[in-house]
């Protein structure tokens, strides 16, 4: 993660927080989905970092959304405050437990258990007709800020104001991680886990430690996007929401932390458009964008940019 | 006893669609070392045409028992052209490359797939009952069975055992298991690479659509069955072995019993059961029941 961090990310932001006053409530709308989403990419980003591709980070991704949903049936929390937190407290518990099996595989087998656990919580969410609302799902009422009753579009600008808040955070400790010693071995698990372990660094724990990272990222953007949209379904861990994260992982590049998030809005923006005209070719264009990134751009749509950014910093 | 009957049958019909389903995975994986995401897509393909080629077969109000070699061509046909264009056109420029980035290519390549069927065949089910109605029930242990499940229980026996004589009994199939054992030294000895890579992959294709084929009398054929099957076919191949085609019939064995016992006995347990049995095998046997262990590299 090589570009100037502390003076890039403030400028973001505040562009961030002027955009939400500037720009019309439906390209706000959008751009807080799509900051969501670019937090659940992060997670795809910091097991690719470490050589692992997960298929299934709907599993997190769509158990903090429920996860915010039941908070607000079963107790009446609608405090935004508390409902972030939580939804990403139970993301990391199922990481911690998932983890446990899924940590000791690499490559495939990670990707297809990765994949297999997040479609058996698919199938428990259509299942579960009772708890879950079955392929209905559950709407999530309006939440509230410290206490304050929000409505309309207060609420939608405060939700927007409380992505981009969680945005910086996971981006900043995302590049605290990867300029961590473990953040370090973690890349350098990809390159030769063997090596690692002749070193003397503890391989598993590495993997361990950026798998409830990565979980915690998802819940994390799973919690947002269920407060954003105020409605959850059983398709947010379906293997479509966990694939197109890692294409904008793909095309966004795994070597920096703006590559994804970038990534995440102009998918978004693109998705947007693109579905209305071509519902049914969406995602052969994806397919195809993704294979010719991975054939000729394999550091991500950033990269030649990135290249030329490093050239003139000499 | 009777239930243990009922519960053997029922594991056997599912046991044989599994190993329809995965050996084709497990073949492919053997030789070309890649894990193909896009078996699945070949499945939904090979339903897709089965069912379209069957019901244009029955609607013409040909000779009713030829729509079961309908089945078999459709597979064939939809296998020999989607597995050669898709080895030569995209999969053969990762050779070499990750792992991790070779699963990305092939997961593109489900993802292109498909919309593709979308785009050909449309998003509205497809009914290909004729082949399943026509076979009439079989009475086993009080219970009437679909004879169709036994017709898909003669199919997988055919194709394992058509691969067993095809892997140990062939010029080519010997060849297929050098390169498994060592490319290179293959290579050196004049054993023509891509050749065996595309002649694989085109064999893997077709056993995906054979799959698919013989199971579209039995569903609706609708967009997304393609993404349970690689899951499921996953599951299998891994539980038995990766690369190995013994192991894939173990692996299918294995759960298709344990998941008619969970029906019949511990129905709440159904939808976990394959994932249950993975996860025991791969405790205890990372690299499945068949699997050989590999030198690391340093």
């Amino acid at each position: 993660m090589n570009l100037p961090r502390g003076a890039l990310g403030v400028l973001l932001v505040a562009a961030l927080v002027v955009a939400g006053l500037v720009l019309p409530r439906w390209l706000v709308f959008l751009l807080a989905l799509a900051l969501a989403k670019g937090v659940a990419v992060l997670s795809v980003v910091v097991l690719m970092r470490a050589g692992l591709v997960s298929f299934g980070q709907g599993l997190f991704f769509a158990g903090a959304a429920y996860a915010a949903g039941f908070a607000m049936r079963w107790w009446g929390i609608r405090e935004a405050l508390l409902l972030v937190p939580w939804s990403v407290g139970l993301a990391v518990g199922l990481g911690a437990l998932a983890g446990l099996l899924v940590a000791r595989y690499r490559d495939i087998f990670f990707a297809m258990l990765t994949l297999a656990l997040s479609m058996v919580l698919y199938g428990v969410l259509i299942k579960a007709y009772g708890v879950t609302g079955g392929s209905d799902g559950i709407r999530i009422p309006t939440p509230t800020l410290l206490g304050l009753q929000l409505s309309g579009d207060d609420a939608r600008l405060v939700v927007y104001y409380l992505a981009v808040a969680a945005t910086a955070a996971a981006a900043w400790a995302v590049g605290r991680y990867a300029a961590a010693p473990a953040g370090y071995l973690a890349h350098a698990v990809r390159d030769n886990e063997v090596r690692v372990a002749y070193l003397g660094a503890p391989v598993s724990r590495i993997v361990y430690a950026a798998f409830l990272l990565s979980s915690g990222l998802a819940g994390l953007g799973g919690a947002l996007t269920a407060l954003n949209v105020g409605h959850v379904d059983p398709g947010l861990a379906y293997w479509t929401t966990s694939g197109e994260l890692v294409f904008i992982a793909v095309l966004g590049g795994t070597g920096t932390v703006l590559g994804p998030l970038a990534g995440a809005v102009v998918y978004e923006l693109i998705r947007s458009y693109a579905f209305k005209y071509a519902p049914y070719a969406w995602q052969m264009l994806v397919g195809a964008a993704m294979l010719l990134i991975i054939l000729f751009l394999p550091g991500g749509l950033w990269s030649p940019v990135e290249r030329v950014w490093r050239r003139a910093q000499g | 006893m009777n239930q243990l009957l009922i519960i053997a049958v029922d594991g056997l019909v599912f046991a044989s669609w599994l190993f329809l389903v995965s050996v084709g995975l497990s073949l492919i994986y053997g030789v070309l070392r890649i894990l193909n995401i896009a078996h699945g897509s070949l499945f939904a393909v090979g339903a897709y045409a089965g069912a379209s080629l069957v019901v244009a077969y029955s609607t013409a109000g040909l000779w009713a028992p030829g729509a079961l070699g309908v089945l078999l061509v459709a597979a064939l046909a939809a296998g020999l052209v989607a597995g050669p264009v898709i080895e030569r056109g995209i999969i053969r420029w990762t050779y070499g490359r990750e792992p991790v980035m070779q699963l990305l290519v092939t997961f593109s390549v489900f993802l292109i797939l498909e919309d593709l069927t979308k785009l050909v065949w449309g998003v509205s089910p497809y009914y290909a009952y004729q082949p399943y109605q026509l076979l009439g029930q079989v009475r086993i242990g009080g219970i009437d069975y679909p004879a169709y499940s036994f017709l898909l229980l003669l199919v997988a026996a055919l194709t394992g055992v058509g691969l067993w004589w095809f892997v140990r009994r062939t010029r080519f199939g010997r060849v297929v298991v050098a390169v498994i054992h060592d490319p290179e030294i293959s290579v050196a000895m004049g054993v023509n690479l891509s050749r065996v890579y595309v002649t694989t992959f085109a064999l893997g294709s077709v056993l995906a659509a054979l799959g698919g084929a013989f199971t579209a009398p039995m569903i609706s054929v609708v967009p997304g069955i393609g993404v349970e099957v690689i899951v499921l076919a996953f599951a299998v191949v891994v539980v038995g072995g990766l690369g190995s085609l013994e192991g894939a019939a173990a692996g299918a064995l294995l759960i298709g019993l344990v998941r008619a016992a969970a029906v019949h006995l511990l129905p709440v347990l159904e939808l976990f059961t394959i994932y249950l049995v993975m996860a025991a095998v791969l405790l205890v046997r990372p690299l499945g029941l068949f699997g050989r262990v590999e030198a690391r590299r340093i």
